[in-house]
């Protein structure tokens, strides 16, 4: 079966993101940037699907800046095998980014479409469910493990009270969760490999979709900071501590 | 402007997650209704009749909403939004799972994990791990929010004499199907709700020492036990016990941090709480930055004897 996996660019994960002094958003100048780390999840697993003979054919896609060509360059020195390229300068938001999924899934009809439960830019959780839904197709979202065969896909999903396993109808939508895998790092031959392989340029247009944002961002700011408290030296310090500030009794 | 919050539930006992949903439905003005879709499920719809503030029930009872599988549950809200100018959900896993697909079928953007309403349209919600708030305002017709639970207070479990009325959706998508749940059993609060929650790291260094040091402590103070990231993925304890930014996000009366070094993604997830107490052999732990009261030595030797303290003074 066909895999396609969405992949987005972000500020990457080590990086201490700063608001801009003017508020209107974070400093993205001269900052590392690198796959949504639950996206790697993604691509990991598609191509474990594909080592067991589950798959036969994994798509990168990438929507945003001319830039996300190196996410999915990363994707395709992982183990990907062709990559879509959707660019466009404006902010994505999860509603058009999703649009633009479900047309490309619509022409390359693949039987699995694993991405990231989140991005770690603007954490909105949001992008798999509407793709599913637009589709009208199952989601197994916050993924521990994945089961494939030819008919169904079994997800056991991370809950807040523990786990539950739901089995869903191919085709279907799959979020990935952080305990899903550990992602591998791509080789260097596997690095050079990746260069001839190929990747299609579209646009929103080219899909029909007007990725408009439909958030205003009317500022951004930094959450209030908690400053470090007092130090003590024993326990009984502590007890003490604590019941001055009647938090136990 | 009404609005209609899912109610979070397991088909017997209402959530507190759906209180705190209900005073930020409250706070975009007009009535709030409450959608409880589940099977056998009269006593959930009963109990948030009583909530403040709730001016209507409707209540889905059908098998095929027994276990909230958003194919089923989100034709059902998409179908009953027609009445109303917002849908809000908690921002759990199950509101997480079933809004999203809501707002597809609405045509617009999902606004997670809200802090705080500042206008009607106009809310601000956390973004990079809570690294930065930024405030957003919505151009779509209709709202599709989830929230999150520290950030409002609940809504009072009485007070409130809502009608009930039977709603019904398309029932069963044929697209999923539940085949079971392993769900933690403690009979310590849970971390979402609990006034107090000790956590542990990995300085534990196993799952055994975990509990032998943790589990007493957690008892001593009627606290829930959580955990960080590090020492789940090293199998101490297992993923719903992590406080974080992609684990639970807590705010209790009091947080105390036992062994854990402060991982930004950690701070994310407990720098709300309103005491925060740590306890760590690293002098210069990121953790203290945050502390309202810090302890520096051996947690072996630490938490046993606080354990003994805080038992000793309950008498």
């Amino acid at each position: 079966m066909k895999v396609l996996v969405p992949v987005k660019r972000v500020v990457d994960y080590n990086v201490k993101v700063r608001v801009k002094s003017d508020g209107t958003g974070v400093e993205l100048a001269n900052v590392k940037m690198s796959m949504n780390p639950f996206d790697e999840i993604a691509v990991e697993e598609a191509i474990r699907l594909k080592e067991k003979g589950v798959v036969t054919e994994i798509v990168a896609v990438s929507i945003g800046v001319q830039q996300s060509q190196e996410t999915i360059r990363t994707a395709l020195a992982m183990g990907a095998d062709r990559g879509i390229l959707v660019v466009t300068d404006q902010p994505t938001e999860s509603l058009a980014v999703a649009k633009i999924l479900a047309a490309i899934a619509k022409e390359e009809a693949p039987q699995l479409i694993i991405l990231g439960k989140q991005a770690i830019d603007d954490d909105a959780n949001q992008t798999g469910q509407m793709l599913s839904g637009l589709l009208g197709w199952p989601q197994g979202t916050f993924a521990s493990k994945i089961t494939a065969d030819g008919a169904m896909v079994t997800v056991e999903r991370e809950i807040d009270g523990g786990a539950e396993t739901v089995e869903l109808k191919l085709p279907a939508v799959v979020t990935t969760d952080l305990r899903l895998n550990e992602p591998r790092y791509a080789s260097l031959p596997n690095i050079m490999k990746a260069k001839s392989k190929p990747i299609a340029s579209k646009t929103p247009a080219d899909y029909g979709v007007d990725a408009t944002p439909r958030l205003q961002i009317l500022k951004v700011v930094e959450p209030s900071k908690r400053t470090a408290g007092v130090k003590v030296k024993t326990v009984d310090e502590l007890v003490d501590k604590l019941k001055v500030l009647g938090a136990i009794g | 402007m009404s609005s209609l919050v899912l109610a979070e539930h397991d088909n017997k006992v209402l959530k507190d997650a759906t209180l705190a949903t209900i005073t930020a439905a409250g706070q975009l003005g007009g009535e709030v209704h409450v959608l409880v879709a589940g099977a056998g499920a009269q006593a959930v719809a009963d109990a948030a009749a009583k909530v403040a503030g709730v001016t209507k029930v409707l209540l889905a009872d059908d098998a095929a909403y027994e276990h909230a599988l958003p194919e089923n549950v989100a034709p059902l809200v998409a179908g009953l939004m027609a009445n109303y100018d917002a849908f809000v959900a908690p921002a759990t896993s199950r509101g997480k799972n079933i809004a999203p697909r809501v707002a597809a079928a609405l045509d617009v953007v999902q606004i997670s994990e809200i802090l705080s309403v500042e206008a009607p349209d106009t809310f601000t919600r956390p973004i990079y791990a809570g690294n930065a708030i930024a405030t957003v305002k919505s151009s779509d017709a209709k709202r599709v929010i989830t929230v999150r639970g520290t950030a409002f207070a609940k809504a009072a479990t009485e007070g409130g004499s809502a009608s009930i009325e039977p709603v019904s959706g398309t029932g069963d998508s044929g697209l999923s199907t539940f085949k079971g749940a392993e769900l933690t059993t403690s009979a310590r609060p849970e971390l979402t709700a609990a006034k107090i929650i000790v956590s542990g790291g990995r300085a534990l260094g196993s799952g055994e020492k975990f509990h032998e040091i943790m589990e007493p402590l957690a008892d001593a103070l009627g606290a829930g036990l959580g955990a960080s990231r590090a020492a789940v993925d090293a199998g101490y304890v297992p993923n719903d016990y992590q406080v974080g930014q992609t684990g639970k996000i807590v705010a209790p009366e009091l947080y105390m941090a036992v062994g854990i070094s402060g991982a930004i993604q950690h701070l994310a997830g407990m720098k709300d709480s309103k005491i925060i107490v740590a306890i760590n052999k690293d002098d210069d732990a990121p953790i203290f930055q945050v502390a309202d009261i810090g302890l520096v030595g051996d947690l072996f030797t630490l938490v046993p004897e606080l354990t003994s303290k805080l038992n000793a003074a309950k008498g």
